[in-house]
């Protein structure tokens, strides 16, 4: 292996951390999603011999990963929400923090798939194409949960406002 | 327009004066688009109100995830992620997962990556052809922590100066051998610290320095290579210049941004101090 080749895998780091951070909702989760990623990557390596966009690949590789984990997690539901009530903060936040807090929690009650897609396309700026390349899905399928996403998060976000937010999290969750 | 469930047969961007869909809205607001298209989009939109307010919210639902997630790329990783070199089968990948934690730390993240990048690849191709093999990825390591650990104005080392003694204890336990950082304070370098990263074979010690104006510099010691003392040798490429040399069994690299005479001058102070008495 190359110390470019590296280089290039180092390089999408940032981004890759970011994007598993988006996924999980949370810092250790997506640790663990990262060091899976990168440890994979490195052994792989050989296999993908440029064949294909590098940041795609890699993305792909957290996907499957990421999906492994979820059916994992599934398997055991009591884990499954654990956390995000605990994580609430205690004491007053500014206003922009709460919408964050708020769009935090909105993803991560979106489907996985779209969820994913909302936040290659939306924060990591992957092209469509890529998305489909990363996903494994035809692009027809990435344009379908960008715009189910999409909307469904407009709703959550919407929904919202004026609402306090123990109300609008019972009327919101099915 | 409707918001329907089937899946956009547009899977790439329509002809020009092709009717506006749904996914020209979406590739509008990711910037998917050539600007032709993007004008007739603009057009479409001027006259309708309500797709012109989805769009907005579809651009706010983007500014939010990045203004929510970007703080991410600036934290530190834990430690656990970062130092694996006993699984490593393959001896960058240890130097890598180091590589990880600096980029991840370093301020501001987004600007260091690609400089980081196109540094690391330059120092790649520097590595002269005719050096001995083991010698010069060596000094090609070297460039590289310096590369990636200089600029990071946080956290560029792990153990801080005001701690030199617990510094040299620590390194010499871990390298199986006395290692000292020479004081180089008469030649405008103070010590800011130093850390330990895994090398090719065994760990490896890094001392950074910083001058007044800011300029930094490393010293990169390892005991992994085998073979004969060497005269000091130079390296060369874009904004890293290193000399690097062999003695005793350890294998030195100083690597800067400064030119090569200030360098060697450095480097020779560094091989007086370092010499065993």
């Amino acid at each position: 292996m190359r110390a470019r080749d590296e280089a290039e895998i180092v390089a999408c780091m940032p981004g890759l951390r970011r994007y598993a951070r988006g996924l999980t909702g949370d810092r250790d989760r997506a640790d663990d999603l990262v060091q899976d990623t990168l440890e994979r990557a490195w052994a792989r390596f050989s296999l993908w011999q440029r064949r294909g966009d590098l940041r795609a690949w890699l993305f792909g590789i957290m996907h499957n990963h990421f999906i492994d984990r979820l059916r994992a997690q599934r398997s055991r539901p009591q884990d499954a929400a654990g956390g995000e009530i605990a994580e609430l903060p205690q004491r007053a936040m500014q206003a922009d923090r709460l919408e964050l807090r708020d769009l935090d929690r909105s993803l991560q009650r979106l489907p996985a798939e779209q969820r994913e897609v909302l936040l290659l396309v939306g924060v990591e700026e992957l092209s469509y194409r890529e998305v489909a390349l990363a996903l494994g899905v035809p692009i027809g399928t990435v344009m379908s949960r960008l715009s189910r996403g999409r909307e469904r998060l407009r709703i959550e976000l919407q929904g919202r406002e004026g609402i306090e937010p123990a109300v609008a999290k019972m009327q919101l969750v099915k | 327009m409707t918001m329907d469930d089937t899946p956009f047969p547009a899977a790439r961007e329509a002809a020009s004066g092709a009717p506006v869909a749904e996914a020209d809205l979406h590739a509008y607001v990711d910037r998917q688009l050539s600007p032709a298209r993007r004008g007739e989009v603009e057009m479409f939109l001027s006259i309708r109100p309500d797709d012109l307010e989805r769009v907005c919210d579809w651009q706010k639902q983007n500014d939010m995830m990045r203004g929510l997630l970007g703080p991410a790329v600036d934290e530190r990783l834990p430690l656990r992620l970062a130092l694996r070199p006993e699984a490593s089968s393959w001896p960058w990948r240890s130097v890598a997962a180091g590589v990880l934690v600096a980029v991840a730390s370093a301020a501001p993240a987004w600007s260091v990556r690609g400089w980081l990048d196109a540094a690391a690849m330059r120092v790649a191709l520097a590595v002269p052809a005719t050096a001995d093999a083991e010698l010069a990825g060596f000094a090609h390591r070297a460039a590289v922590a310096h590369v990636v650990y200089s600029p990071d104005m946080r956290r560029p080392v792990e153990v801080g100066a005001e701690q030199e003694q617990a510094l040299v204890t620590w390194l010499t336990r871990r390298m199986g051998a006395a290692v000292h950082p020479p004081a180089l304070s008469l030649l405008g370098y103070e010590l800011i610290g130093g850390r330990l990263l895994p090398g090719d074979k065994g760990p490896v010690a890094q001392f950074m320095y910083g001058s007044a104006s800011g300029q930094r510099l490393t010293l990169y010691v390892t005991r992994e290579i085998a073979g004969q003392d060497t005269a000091f040798r130079f390296a060369k490429d874009g904004p890293v210049n290193v000399f690097y040399w062999v003695e005793d069994g350890f294998g030195y690299a100083i690597s800067a941004g400064t030119n090569r005479d200030e360098l060697l001058k450095v480097s020779q102070e560094v091989y007086r101090q370092l010499k065993p008495a």
